[in-house]
């Protein structure tokens, strides 16, 4: 995906950020983010977009404790 | 493009906690309910616009860092005390939101008392109560919220009702009393129960904005790590086990029934509690300003002892308004029982030309025994040196210390000589004065006459004055 696609709903998630806590890929409703195998600075395994079928509900921008970790782009 | 979610304005951009930190990332643990209750809060300011307006009462607990995310003004108060901060806050800035963010050991053990009360005043804030079951900052202690057998790191064995109690339910202890306007709990679980807290956090804040009074927030939230559990089965306990004890409703809603409360004067005028006091006369200045005097004064440590009802703590109080009118340091400090009359009673009096340390006088070098009992209790306490009074009239026994100055005056018989039985405690002063000289006897009757309250005995008083002095100038110094 590309930054000119942008009627396409998307999710973007600041991988430096992530504690890893899992919630955001539990309550997306269309499974579509997952536990990477990255490590971040602060040692979790961070959570990804799979760069598709984002509905762009916005239930993972709730669901993070974060405050901006998650951003989440409506059509 | 259409709407973008993303970190809400109503927290500051960067996190600036400590040197090293980063600073776009909360304190809070991994799966912490804090953090998504703070960016529904940060996103309700954001939407009210009332960043500029808000009053942000962090606790003690978890959240007591929220000061470093909202961007607003931000107090962190002593532990369950956010309520009677935010009663000060709101009342000293009648336009202002306040926010009373708590975790339920703040709220439901510590400060129970401020909360109950600032709910029964109706006071203009919202509470945002944070219900995770326990102590969390401090390792996972039980809190008065903890469900009955629930494992925590003082209920090892789970907790017991039969010896703790059963869990408290703030939302609907709140909403019996008449003065709150909304109170709903809900919880931060799924999506629903997350939009379901929304609405209610955005409600209260709402209706505060409007003019309403007290709004309460109950929110279920979890705690991984004190739970010793993933984030994501903590979401289940709460589904599974919190919610059936804590039912999810709106318990109170009255927003529609109310007036906005009335903007109340934050305090009286000057001139209004001086009235009140009785102190609304311009007050006369009796003495002039005698700077030898004040620089040659000798510190004088007083205690007078006596009966209850013999005028000794009077006898202090005028003492100290002497040395007060004459331009020196004085304090007054009274000790008695409960008792009005017949108790025992004494005072503790500094007059000085110095700053007076500390108002108790262990060691005076002046003592008045108006009775038996004060010589025998304070006469190992006189200074060498110093000087003891007795009353001679009640007191039988003498005075066994030979390092100081003794003068038995037979105050009460002088009093009643004057028609004023009462005044025993006039002489006693009159007399240590006469003989001390520290000061002068035409003061001491200015002071009455201006002063004293019941006028109808300032003749008499007078009287007893000038017997006393007639007294210790004839039978001490003659």
């Amino acid at each position: 995906m590309t930054n000119d696609d942008k009627d396409i709903p998307r999710v973007e998630i600041i991988p430096e950020e992530c504690k890893g806590c899992e919630l955001c890929v539990t309550q997306c409703p269309k499974d579509c983010l997952y536990m990477s195998d990255k490590i971040n600075q602060f040692g979790y395994n961070v959570a990804c977009y799979t760069g598709e079928s984002c509905t762009g509900c916005g239930i993972c921008f709730y669901a993070c404790p974060e405050p901006g970790t998650i951003k989440v782009f409506k059509k | 493009m259409g709407k973008i979610l993303q970190k809400p304005t109503g927290f500051y951009d960067k996190f600036v906690r400590k040197p090293g930190t980063y600073d776009q990332v909360t304190h809070y643990c991994p799966g912490c309910g804090h953090g998504r209750i703070h960016k529904l809060i940060a996103e309700a300011m954001q939407n009210l616009e009332i960043g500029d307006q808000t009053v942000f009462i962090s606790p003690v607990g978890c959240s007591v860092f929220a000061y470093y995310y909202f961007d607003c003004g931000n107090i962190q108060s002593a532990h369950g005390r956010a309520p009677a901060v935010g009663t000060g806050v709101a009342r000293s800035n009648p336009h202002a939101i306040t926010i009373s963010y708590q975790g339920d050991g703040d709220l439901g053990a510590i400060g129970t008392s401020e909360i109950i009360h600032a709910a029964n005043r109706g006071e203009r804030m919202t509470i945002i109560f944070v219900n995770n079951g326990i102590y969390g900052m401090t390792g996972g202690q039980m809190a008065p919220t903890t469900l009955p057998g629930q494992i925590t790191s003082t209920t090892p064995y789970g907790r017991d009702a039969a010896t703790t109690g059963l869990p408290m339910k703030m939302c609907e202890i709140i909403s019996q009393l008449d003065a709150p306007v909304y109170v709903e709990r809900t919880a931060v679980t799924d999506a629903k129960g997350i939009m379901k807290t929304k609405r209610a956090i955005t409600k209260a804040l709402k209706s505060q904005k409007e003019g309403y009074g007290f709004s309460f927030v109950e929110i279920l939230s979890a705690c991984p790590i004190g739970w010793k559990m993933s984030a994501n089965d903590s979401i289940k306990r709460i589904e599974e086990e919190m919610i059936p004890y804590f039912p999810l409703k709106t318990f109170k809603d009255e927003i529609a029934d109310r007036t906005p409360r009335p903007v109340v004067p934050v305090a009286p005028s000057q001139e209004d509690v001086l009235k009140a006091l009785g102190h609304d006369q311009k007050e006369e200045i009796l003495f002039k300003n005698d700077k030898k005097f004040i620089d040659d004064f000798t510190t004088q440590k007083v205690r007078i002892a006596g009966f209850g009802g013999q005028g000794v703590l009077m006898a202090g109080t005028t003492l100290g308004m002497l040395g007060m009118e004459l331009g020196l340091d004085v304090t007054w400090l009274p000790s008695y029982g409960p008792e009005m009359r017949g108790g025992t009673a004494n005072c503790h009096v500094v007059l000085s030309n110095k700053e007076v340390g500390s108002p108790v006088v262990e060691s005076p070098n002046v003592l008045i025994a108006m009775n038996e009992p004060s010589l025998v209790e304070f006469e190992p306490s006189v200074t060498p040196g110093g000087l003891v009074i007795v009353n001679s009239s009640v007191v039988v026994g003498k005075c066994k210390r030979s390092d100081v100055t003794v003068l038995e005056i037979p105050m009460t018989e002088i009093a009643d000589s004057c028609g004023l039985k009462a005044a025993a405690n006039m002489a006693s002063i009159s007399a240590y004065l006469a003989f001390s000289k520290v000061i002068e006897k035409d003061q001491l009757v200015t002071l009455i006459k201006a002063k004293f309250k019941k006028k109808s005995l300032i003749e008499q008083n007078v009287a007893v004055i000038e017997a006393a002095y007639k007294y210790v100038s004839d039978h001490v110094r003659g």
